[in-house]
C-alpha cells in the first residue's frame, strides 16, 4: 500500500464512517444535503455545526495531553467565557471588545493551571480540577446566577450565522484546527510539546523551557475553550453559567483518546482529535434522529465508544499487524509502532 | 579459630541473561563487624538480599550455624537469625515506638494487643540500647538517628545472630554516627555477627574488623583490617594494581589553548563543599571519586541544573549565571547525563529528533530546522558514531544502552558545543562501543572543545585527560597534571588519610 | 389596545399584591423561619423573593436561612429556628431523607413545619402540611392547551423531556399523555431529553426537525421546561419555520423568557410552577395557629396556564424583578 492512502485508513476514519452508515440506516435522510437562504443544512452538517465546540476543546486539550497533563477545566472556562461576552454585551460594549474581553478570560484560566502545573509542580488533574469546581461559582457570579441572554446580531452570528454557506462554527472549528496544526507542525512547536510529554527532565537538560511551554499549552487550552464558550453562548443567545460545557471535558478528553494521542504523553494530532470529537458528535446526532428513547442514550453511546477504543488498543493493533498480508513494518513490540496510534503521517 | 555464624559460598546470581553475581562467598564471625564494599553495581545489594531471602540464588550454599539454609522470604530469614536494617528506615512512622518494634508479633492478652505489657517491653528493651524514649509517642517525632536505633532493636531482638546495616550512616551527622557505633561496639560484644555497608572509607577504618570487597559481581577478596592499607582497599574496589602507569595515554601531550569557563568559589550546601574550576579549551578533565563523592552533582551544578548557593562563573572573561540548562546552552555547554534513560533519551521520539533536539532548541522554536536538515545530521551522526539502528525515524527506546548513548552524544555535537560535559559515558555500553566513545572524545577536543569526563573507569580517564580533579566528600580534594597523571596517583588521593581535625 | 394591556396589567397587579395586604392578616407580629435550599436556580431565587415579599404582606418576621445545598446546614437552622422559639417553620428540603429526628424536636417543641415545594419520607405527622405543586397537573394543563388549541386537527408533537429518569420529567411526561390520551389527532412522534436545559433543546429540536422532514410534519412541541422550548424555538426559526405558527409550542415553568417569546408569538403557552408556595403556606398556618384549623396534609399550588393573551410583556417584566 502506498504511504497517503495507508495512513488515511486509520480505524478513527473507519469508525467515524461506520457510525454515519448507521445513522443512515437508522434514518435514511442522513446524508440529505439542502440549501437554504444561503446556508447548507443537513443532518452531516449538524454532525459538524454541533461537534464544534467539543472539537475546539480538544484541540487545546490535545497539547496539553501530548505534554502528559490534562485539563479538567476546560468545561467551566466554557462558562466564564460566555457569561463574560454576554454580559459584557449586554452593557452595550461593541463586538471586538466583548469577543476580546472573553478570550482574554480564556487566556488568564489557562495562564493559571498552566501556572499551577509549571510553577508549583501540582498535578494536572489536581490543578485543574480546582478551577473546574470554581469556575461555574465565578461565571456565576458574572451573571450574577441569570442566564443572560442577549440580541446582539454580531454575537449571535459567532453561533449561528453563516459564512460561504457554512454554520460559523464550522468555519471557526477548521480555521483553527488549520492554524494550530500550522502552528504546531510548520515550527518546531510540536516537536517540543511531545518531547516534554516523552521526558520531561531529558527536555529540560536539552535546553528546552519546559515551564514556559506547559504554561503555553494550559493557556492555548483555556484559549479554546473560551472560543467554544463564545460559541455555545452565541448559539443559544444567552449564557448558561450552570450548564453550558457541562461535562465536556470529558468528550473532550474522549475525543483526544479516540484521536490516538496517548494520556501518558508524545506523540499527538491535532486534526485526528477532531476527528475524535466528530465521531462523538456523529454518534449523539445518530441517537437523536433514530428515535430511540432517551433511556438508552448512555448506554448505545457507551457501547460505541467501547468498540471504538477497543479497535484502536494496541493489543488490536497487534492483531491486526498479523492478519494484514504484505505489510512491510518493524515488529510490533511496541504500541507506537502499530499502525493505530502511528501518527508519523502527521508528522511529514 | 570459632565457626563462622553465617557462611556463603559460591553464589551466583543472575536476572535474565545478566550475570549478578559470579561465585561470591562470604563467612560471618560472631562477634566481627565485617564490612562489604564495593562501586556501584558490584553486587553489594544483591547479595544481601540473598542473605537476607529477598531474592534466591540460582546456585550456592549458605549455612547458618553450620547448616545449609534456604530463607523463603526476609520474614523466614529473620526468624532463623538474620535481620536487616535499610538505609531508608523501614518502619511505620505513624505509629508508635512501641508498636514498631513488636508489630506483627504483639504480645496478647485475652485475644487483644497488651499495650501496657508491649510498652513495658519495648523500655527494657530500648534500656539496653541507652535509648530513652517515650515508647508510646509516634515514631516520627524522633530523628532519623533514633528510628534508626528502634530499626536495629528490632532487627535484633528478632533475629539475634546477623545484623546487616545497608548504609546506616548516610544521613547521620558526626555525633549519631558516634552514638551508632557505640551501639554496633556493644552488639559486637555480645556476639553478634554484623555487616556494615558504607561509602565512607574512614567509617570503615573506624569500626569494622574485616572487609569483603566486590567488584563487578565477583568477590575480590575479604582481607582483616588491621592488614589492609587504604591503598590496597581502594585498588580492591576500583580494580587496578597500583603498578599500572603505564596505561594508554592520548590526553597527556595536548596543549590546553585559553581559558573557556571559570568556576569560582561555586557551592551548594549539602551537594557541593566551594570549588574553583576552570576550563581551558581543548582540554579534557577527568573527574575520578567514588560514588558518593560528589561526581554528579558537581555535573549538575556547572550544567545549571541546581542553582549554586554561592560562586560565580566567567565565561571568556564574562560574567555569567545558570538560572536552568537553557542558559548553560546558550554558552555552548552541553551535558550527557548519567541515568540516559531518566535524563537523556526522549524514548518514544524517533533517532532523528533525538538527535535534532538541542540544536532545535537553541534555535528556538519560531525557526524550525526543515525536515531535510534533520535528515541530514541525523544521517551524518548515525554515520560518524557508527549508531545501530534500522533507520533514523526508529524510536530511540528500541536502540540498545550503548546507541542511545551515542544518540545523546550526537544530540550535543549537533550543538557544536565549546564545553562538553560527560557522566559516566561509556557506563552500561559494550566494549566495541565503549572504544568508539572514548576515540571520539579525544578526537573532538583536537578541534578545541572542552571536555569534563565524569567516569568510575580509572583507565578511562587515565587514557584521555589532560587534567584530573579527584572528589571526595562532596570537595576536590586534589587534582593531578600531565604525567603525573595515572591510576595510581588517582587511587593515592582517593585513599588518602583524611586530615586530621580537632573535634 | 396597548393601553388596554397595560390598564389589565395595573389591575391585575393591583389584585395580586391589594389582595394581600386587606385580607391576609392573623400573622401579624409573629416570627417564621425560612430554610431555603439554595439559590441554585432562577425558579429557586425567585421563590425566596416571593417568600419575602408574602412575609411582608402578612407582618410576619421572616428569619431567613440559605442552606447551600446541604442538609446538614438545614438541619442546623431548623435547630437554631427552634432554640429561638419561632411561632412557625417553612421548610424546602434539599433531600427526602433523614429529617425525623430534628422534625421531632420541632414538633415538641410545639412548632408547625410547613414543606415547600418537595416533600419528605417518614411519618406525616411530623409536619403540619405540604405545600407544592402538583408536576403531573402540569403536564395535563399543557396537554389540555394542545387539545383545545388544535380543535380536533391532526397534530404530531414532539416532546423534549427533561432529564431522564427527575421526577419532574416523569409526572409531566405522564400528565401530558393524560391529558391527550382521549384525542385521537394527537400523536406523540418523538421524544428526547433536553436535560432541562436551553443548548440541549436546541441540539435535540435540529434532530427532530431534521428527522421529520424538515419540520413540515411537525404540528407542536411540548418541552418539560420552559429553557429547553426557548433553545428548541431557536432551532425552529434556524430551520426557517415560524416557531408559534408552524409549529406550536407549549412548555411549563413560566419563567420570564418565555414571556418575551410569547409576547413575540414564537411561543404559544407556559403552565406557572409558581414561586409563591409561601402564600399557601401562611394562609394554613394563620388559620391553625388562631382558630386551630387543621390544614389539609398536601396544599396543591395552582398550576396556572399563561398564554398571549395574559400580558405576556408584563409577566415578563414583573418575574424578571423576582430574581429568576
Amino acid at each position: 500500500m502506498s504511504r497517503p492512502l495507508r495512513s488515511f485508513i486509520k480505524p478513527q476514519f473507519i469508525a467515524l464512517a461506520l457510525i454515519l452508515l448507521l445513522n443512515w440506516i437508522l434514518f435514511p435522510g442522513f446524508f440529505n444535503l439542502f440549501f437554504r437562504d444561503g446556508r447548507l443544512y443537513g443532518s452531516l452538517i449538524d454532525v459538524l455545526n454541533r461537534g464544534a465546540p467539543v472539537a475546539i476543546l480538544a484541540i487545546g486539550m490535545t497539547a496539553v495531553i501530548a505534554t502528559r497533563g490534562i485539563d479538567l477545566s476546560v468545561g467551566a472556562v466554557m462558562a466564564i467565557a460566555g457569561a463574560v461576552a454576554a454580559t459584557m454585551v449586554g452593557d452595550g460594549h461593541p463586538l471586538f471588545l466583548v469577543i476580546m474581553a472573553a478570550l482574554a478570560a480564556g487566556l488568564v484560566c489557562g495562564l493559571w493551571n498552566g501556572s499551577l502545573v509549571a510553577l508549583l509542580g501540582l498535578q494536572p488533574i489536581i490543578a485543574t480540577l480546582i478551577l473546574m469546581v470554581a469556575g461555574r461559582g465565578i461565571a456565576q457570579t458574572i451573571t450574577e446566577g441569570f442566564i443572560v441572554t442577549f440580541n446582539d446580531p454580531g454575537l449571535i452570528f459567532m453561533g449561528s450565522g453563516s459564512i460561504l454557506g457554512l454554520p460559523t462554527p464550522i468555519i471557526i472549528m477548521v480555521t483553527l484546527a488549520a492554524l494550530a496544526t500550522a502552528a504546531f507542525r510548520l515550527t518546531a512547536l510540536g516537536l517540543f510539546v511531545e518531547a516534554i510529554g516523552v521526558n520531561r527532565s531529558a527536555s529540560t537538560y536539552a535546553g528546552l523551557r519546559s515551564r514556559a511551554l506547559l504554561i503555553g499549552v494550559y493557556t492555548f487550552a483555556g484559549f479554546c475553550a473560551a472560543i467554544s464558550g463564545i460559541i455555545a453562548a452565541a448559539d443559544i443567545r444567552g449564557a448558561d453559567a450552570n450548564n453550558v460545557g457541562l461535562w465536556l471535558e470529558l468528550d473532550a478528553i474522549l475525543a483526544v483518546v479516540i484521536g490516538g494521542t496517548s494520556l501518558m504523553g508524545g506523540r499527538f494530532s491535532i486534526p485526528m482529535s477532531v476527528v475524535g470529537a466528530l465521531i462523538i458528535q456523529a454518534m449523539n446526532t445518530g441517537i437523536l434522529v433514530s428515535g430511540f428513547p432517551p433511556e438508552f442514550n448512555l448506554l448505545v453511546k457507551a457501547a460505541l465508544i467501547i468498540v471504538i477504543l477497543v479497535v484502536q488498543s494496541p493489543l488490536a493493533g497487534r492483531i491486526w499487524y498479523f492478519i494484514a498480508p504484505s505489510r512491510k513494518r518493524p515488529p510490533p513490540s511496541s504500541p507506537a509502532e502499530t499502525p493505530a496510534t502511528s501518527t508519523e503521517g502527521t508528522l511529514k | 579459630m570459632p565457626e563462622p555464624v553465617l557462611s556463603a559460598a559460591h553464589i551466583d546470581k543472575s536476572f535474565l541473561d545478566n550475570k549478578v553475581l559470579d561465585d561470591v562467598g562470604i563467612d560471618l564471625m560472631p562477634g566481627e563487624i565485617h564490612a562489604l564494599l564495593g562501586e556501584n553495581g558490584a553486587g553489594k545489594s544483591t547479595l544481601i538480599k540473598i542473605l537476607t531471602g529477598a531474592y534466591t540464588h540460582d546456585a550456592g550454599t549458605i549455612l547458618l550455624d553450620g547448616k545449609p539454609v534456604h530463607p523463603r522470604d526476609t520474614k523466614h530469614a529473620q526468624e532463623m537469625g538474620v535481620g536487616t536494617v535499610y538505609q531508608e528506615v523501614n518502619l511505620l512512622p505513624n505509629m508508635t515506638v512501641a508498636e514498631n518494634l513488636y508489630i506483627g508479633r504483639q504480645p496478647l492478652k485475652f485475644g487483644l494487643v497488651d499495650n501496657r505489657k508491649m510498652e513495658r517491653d519495648a523500655r527494657a528493651l530500648l534500656s539496653r540500647y541507652q535509648l530513652n524514649v517515650d515508647v508510646g509517642s509516634q515514631l516520627d517525632t524522633y530523628s532519623v538517628a533514633v528510628q534508626q536505633i528502634v530499626a536495629i532493636a528490632r532487627a535484633v531482638d528478632i533475629s539475634g545472630k546477623v545484623l546487616i546495616l545497608d548504609e546506616p550512616t548516610a544521613s547521620l551527622d558526626q555525633h549519631e554516627v558516634e552514638v551508632l557505633f557505640g551501639i554496633l561496639q556493644r552488639l559486637k560484644a555480645d556476639g553478634l555477627a554484623i555487616v556494615f555497608i558504607t561509602h565512607f572509607l574512614d567509617q570503615v577504618y573506624e569500626i569494622a574488623d574485616r572487609a569483603t570487597v566486590l567488584r563487578n559481581g565477583r568477590r575480590v577478596g575479604s582481607r582483616a583490617m588491621a592488614d589492609l592499607p587504604r591503598m590496597d582497599l581502594v585498588t580492591m574496589m576500583l580494580g587496578h594494581a597500583i603498578a599500572d602507569t603505564h596505561a594508554l595515554r592520548i590526553g597527556g601531550g595536548r596543549q590546553p589553548g585559553g581559558l573557556f569557563a571559570s568556576f569560582k568559589d561555586y557551592a551548594l550546601a549539602g551537594k557541593a563543599a566551594p570549588f574553583d574550576l576552570d576550563l581551558h579549551e581543548g582540554e579534557i578533565v577527568g573527574v575520578a571519586g567514588l560514588l558518593g563523592s560528589g561526581r554528579t552533582e558537581m555535573a549538575r551544578l556547572l550544567f545549571g541544573i541546581d542553582r549554586p548557593d554561592s560562586g560565580e562563573l566567567t565565561v571568556k572573561g564574562k560574567p555569567c549565571k545558570l538560572r536552568e540548562p537553557r542558559d548553560a546552552i546558550a554558552l555552548g555547554f552541553g551535558f550527557a547525563p548519567e541515568d540516559r534513560k531518566v535524563d537523556g533519551i526522549l524514548g518514544d521520539l524517533t533517532v532523528r529528533e533525538n538527535i535534532a533536539i538541542a540544536l532545535q532548541a537553541r534555535q528556538g522554536w519560531t525557526r524550525p530546522l526543515s525536515q531535510k536538515a534533520q535528515v541530514d545530521l541525523a544521517d551524518r551522526f548515525v554515520r560518524a558514531l557508527d549508531i545501530r539502528t534500522t533507520g533514523i525515524e526508529q524510536p530511540v527506546k528500541f536502540l540498545s544502552g550503548g546507541n542511545q548513548q551515542k544518540v545523546v552524544l550526537a544530540r550535543w555535537l549537533a550543538t557544536n558545543p565549546k564545553l562538553l560535559i560527560l557522566d559516566e559515558p561509556t557506563r552500561g555500553i559494550d566494549v566495541g562501543a565503549h572504544a568508539e566513545i572514548i576515540r571520539m572524545i579525544n578526537s573532538l577536543c583536537d578541534q578545541g572543545m572542552s571536555l569534563l569526563v565524569i567516569s568510575s573507569e580509572l583507565d578511562e580517564i587515565v587514557a584521555y585527560s589532560s587534567r584530573v580533579l579527584v572528589l571526595r566528600d562532596r570537595a576536590i580534594s586534589g587534582e593531578l597534571r600531565g604525567a603525573h597523571i595515572s591510576v595510581g596517583a588517582i587511587v593515592k588521593m582517593i585513599a588518602m588519610q583524611p586530615e586530621v581535625q580537632d573535634a | 389596545m396597548k393601553l388596554l394591556n397595560l390598564l389589565a396589567l395595573s389591575v391585575s397587579a393591583l389584585t395580586v399584591m391589594g389582595s394581600g395586604a386587606m385580607a391576609q392578616s392573623g400573622l401579624e407580629g409573629m416570627t417564621i423561619g425560612f430554610s431555603q435550599i439554595g439559590s441554585e436556580s432562577g425558579w429557586r431565587a425567585a421563590e425566596t423573593s416571593v417568600t419575602r415579599q408574602q412575609a411582608e404582606e402578612w407582618g410576619v418576621n421572616l428569619q431567613f436561612s440559605d442552606a447551600q445545598q446541604r442538609q446538614e446546614n438545614q438541619i442546623r437552622a431548623i435547630r437554631s429556628f427552634i432554640a429561638q422559639d419561632v411561632d412557625a417553620i417553612l421548610l424546602a428540603p434539599v433531600v427526602a431523607t433523614g429529617w425525623e429526628e430534628v422534625l421531632s424536636e420541632a414538633k415538641d417543641a410545639e412548632i408547625p413545619v410547613v414543606l415547600l415545594d418537595r416533600g419528605i419520607e417518614g411519618p406525616e405527622d411530623l409536619y403540619l402540611t405540604s405545600v407544592a405543586s402538583d408536576q403531573v397537573l402540569e403536564g395535563r394543563v399543557a396537554g389540555e392547551w394542545l387539545v383545545d388549541a388544535v380543535a380536533g386537527e391532526d397534530c404530531r408533537v414532539v416532546e423534549l423531556q427533561g432529564t431522564v429518569g427527575s421526577s419532574p420529567a416523569i409526572n409531566r411526561k405522564q400528565g401530558f399523555e393524560e391529558a391527550i390520551a382521549g384525542a385521537d389527532n394527537i400523536e406523540i412522534v418523538r421524544s428526547q431529553t433536553g436535560d432541562f436545559t436551553r443548548a440541549q433543546g436546541k441540539q435535540v429540536m435540529e434532530g427532530f426537525l431534521r428527522a421529520e422532514n424538515g419540520g413540515a410534519d411537525i404540528c407542536a412541541l411540548y418541552a418539560h421546561n420552559d429553557d429547553m422550548a426557548v433553545g428548541a424555538i431557536q432551532a425552529i426559526s434556524e430551520a426557517g419555520l415560524t416557531p408559534g405558527e408552524d409549529i406550536l409550542v407549549v412548555s411549563i415553568d413560566a419563567v420570564p423568557d418565555i414571556f418575551t417569546a410569547i409576547a413575540a408569538g414564537e411561543a404559544n403557552a407556559t403552565v406557572e410552577l409558581t414561586p409563591n408556595m409561601a402564600g399557601p403556606a401562611f394562609e394554613a398556618l394563620a388559620a391553625y395557629l388562631n382558630d386551630g384549623v387543621e390544614p389539609e396534609k398536601f396544599i396543591i399550588t395552582e398550576s396556572r396556564l399563561y398564554t398571549a393573551e395574559d400580558d405576556p410583556e408584563g409577566e415578563a417584566e414583573r418575574r424578571r424583578g423576582l430574581g429568576y
